[in-house]
């Protein structure tokens, strides 16, 4: 069924298909829509959740730590201040193993205070041990939620999926809602191997020593090293499970194909531009242009942040002439934190292209069209500077 | 209510908290939580933040208690607890109590937020709170619920300047149909307490005075003697606040209309207590003497 609703919306309704047990959330904008629309839609009872109105963020995602534990979906959303509230709940989802889902609608962070939107609230949670998507339009975001319930439950690791406050979560766009059976076989009932249960007690998450210990079996149990470096392993092979997930649900539901890198004009490209989430659709009306000029480019958006999928990443870029990151989040007293992954994931390959890199639209600073050009026609091109210290794009002062 | 009481001889003989834990000796904690646990009962799922609970559980992979048990972050205590519940219900299990144990720091400063808001909410969960009035696990760092004028290893010198926060009033005025107080040192009125908050849905809370021997400075065979002369004292009272009616219970019901023991025969028995001069003590036993006016008139009806 097509719709047109706000991004927002799209989210609520990715949840509400999904089947979440539990959902708990505290309002934060530009959040607060989606929560309010689940919260509505738990109260006219289509969707048979237990909906707990919190009175913090590290409180929605202790929720969810709980119930997760307790063996039921839990869902929750948040963005900014809200995100980096929850951020020591975020490494304890992840290290307890618990496939909750959580969407951040990305906000840039305080102080000062801002509530319009840049991606630094979730690339501040990069390394909280979450895997983190980005979604560039409405149909993404509710495709991305439904699949990454199944993803986060077929690796035991918490997802996020990321889309830009205001920019998608408050516009209105046409997408299609999945039909319900359908996403019932893509997606079945939670089914946890484990579940806190008192006819069957377990202790989660004890203190765990530095070294391995056996238990009373006399069976070897992982130290806290172990365990971690399990989380990384499982991480990195979640790779090829959003792989799998995509190709899943391309067969079910005819969408996707692109799971870590979606491509726009690439494939004859000397250059690519990069940028994570809606903007990598916003270069795309720069590219065409660009294209019509006689400049071969394209653009590459990047779904996939955490796991980084560094090999797909160096198979798409190596061979241009030049790779131009826009990115918007900094990793203050260095550069792009994007940038900088990427990089390092061409820093293995025979060729590597010149790899420019530029800092915009923070705090919901206008990304204008003609900067875009500007940037760009700088960056490609035969008297093209050496990559060089990033750039902020859009400065007014 | 009298027939009714718990005594040793009808204690249910099932331990759920292996012995050989990792507890001090002479913790109060292993009173409180053994003879809770028994009258919690093993249908029962337990959260736990930080405290020396969490070390008196024991080591991955091994466990001293036989029920399950989520470990949480400080702060999140009730909010984890109100999880479990919300999973207990959308999977539509019913019977399992939710039991939430946290030390003074994690009720009453990083988790008061939290359980506060659960309290709103109604969540219908047990709240034990184990009062062993400093920040333990870490090495006796004052909290909220530091007696005024003891030294700690934040208040080394002075001692705390500022008064013990009173946590269960802070609860009862959530409006909870139960707040008790208990100590360790009476272990049958705490099951008693456990037993009946069972019975009662919403939030209940609990908060057991928990002497501990190396936090207050008592050798650890006078635990059960310190906790007994905190109550005879008047310094701490056990009562029972329910629905709003507030009634003095056990030992401390028995103290209405007698003499109680002087408070400074309660700080002799600390080093915690070295920093009080007469002064300061007389200034204790004036309060505790107003304090205990005032339950005079509460149990005869007057106010």
């Amino acid at each position: 069924m097509h719709i047109i609703e706000s991004g927002n919306v799209a989210a609520a309704s990715g949840v509400q298909l999904s089947g979440a047990q539990v959902i708990a959330a505290y309002p934060i904008t530009p959040q607060t829509p989606l929560t309010e629309k689940l919260s509505e839609l738990v109260d006219a009872g289509e969707l048979n959740a237990q909906y707990i109105p919190v009175e913090s963020e590290h409180s929605a995602m202790s929720v969810c730590i709980a119930a997760s534990s307790a063996g039921t979906r839990a869902f929750t959303a948040t963005s900014a201040n809200g995100l980096l509230y929850m951020n020591e709940q975020l490494h304890w989802a992840a290290g307890a193993r618990l496939p909750i889902v959580m969407c951040v609608v990305n906000r840039g962070i305080g102080a000062p205070w801002t509530v319009w939107n840049d991606h630094q609230d979730a690339i501040s949670q990069r390394d909280t041990g979450w895997i983190q998507l980005f979604c560039c339009d409405h149909q993404q975001i509710i495709d991305t939620v439904i699949q990454a319930f199944r993803l986060a439950e077929t690796v035991r690791i918490p997802v996020m999926v990321c889309y830009d406050g205001y920019i998608l979560s408050h516009t209105y766009m046409p997408f299609d809602i999945p039909e319900p059976a359908a996403v019932s076989r893509f997606l079945p009932e939670f089914a946890p191997d484990w579940a806190l249960d008192p006819a069957c007690p377990a202790n989660l998450n004890t203190v765990t020593l530095p070294d391995i210990r056996p238990d009373v079996r006399g069976e070897t149990a992982p130290g806290y090293m172990e365990i971690r470096q399990n989380l990384h392993g499982d991480m990195r092979r979640a790779i090829d499970v959003v792989a799998d997930t995509d190709a899943a649900f391309a067969q079910t539901f005819g969408r996707g194909g692109n799971p870590f890198i979606e491509p726009y004009r690439c494939e004859d490209a000397e250059y690519v531009a990069v940028a994570m989430g809606s903007l990598s659709y916003q270069l795309r009306d720069v590219i065409d242009v660009l294209r019509q000029e006689g400049l071969a480019i394209g653009v590459a958006g990047l779904r996939l942040y955490r796991p980084f999928p560094n090999r797909a990443v160096a198979e798409a870029l190596s061979a241009k002439k030049g790779v131009i990151v826009f990115e918007k989040a900094v990793s203050y007293g260095y550069e792009g934190p994007l940038y900088a992954d990427i990089k390092a994931a061409l820093y293995d390959c025979a060729h590597r292209p010149a790899v420019h890199n530029y800092i915009l639209g923070l705090g919901g600073r206008e990304i204008k069209t003609d900067d875009l050009f500007d940037s760009l026609r700088t960056c490609c091109g035969a008297d093209a500077p050496e990559a060089r210290e990033p750039a902020f794009v859009g400065l007014k002062i | 209510m009298a027939t009714n009481k718990t005594t040793i001889l009808n204690l249910p003989e099932e331990e759920l908290v292996h012995p050989g834990n990792r507890a001090c000796s002479g913790c109060g904690l292993s009173i409180v939580y053994r003879t809770g646990l028994k009258a919690l009962g093993r249908e029962t799922i337990l959260v736990v933040p930080p405290s020396c609970l969490t070390v008196l559980q024991g080591l991955y992979p091994i466990a001293a208690t036989q029920l399950p048990c989520l470990n949480v972050t400080f702060a999140s205590t009730a909010a984890a607890a109100t999880g479990v519940l919300g999973a207990l219900r959308a999977r539509g299990k019913t019977g399992v109590q939710v039991a939430a144990w946290a030390g003074d720091g994690g009720t009453s400063d990083i988790g008061i937020q939290a359980l506060s808001g659960a309290c709103e909410r109604g969540e219908d969960f047990i709240f034990i709170c184990y009062d062993n009035e400093a920040y333990m696990n870490t090495g006796v760092q004052r909290s909220g619920t530091t007696p005024q004028h003891v030294l700690t290893t934040t208040t080394p010198i002075s001692g705390k300047q500022q008064q013990k926060k009173d946590m269960p009033a802070i609860m009862a005025a959530h409006g909870i149909d139960y707040v008790a107080t208990a100590s360790a040192a009476y272990p049958l009125d705490l099951y008693d307490k456990i037993i009946k908050a069972k019975t009662i849905s919403g939030p209940k809370y609990i908060h057991v005075h928990t002497p501990c021997p190396a936090g207050w400075g008592f050798s650890a065979r006078y635990t059960v003697k310190i906790g007994r002369l905190a109550v005879e004292t008047g310094l701490f009272d056990l009562y029972e606040q329910e629905n709003g009616n507030f009634r003095l219970t056990g030992a401390s019901q028995k103290l209405l209309g007698k003499k109680r023991k002087p408070v400074d025969e309660y700080f002799a028995t600390q080093t915690r207590f070295k920093g009080l001069d007469t002064e300061k003590t007389r200034a204790i036993q004036e309060e505790v003497d107003q304090k205990w006016a005032a339950h005079e008139k509460v149990a005869a009806g007057i106010c």
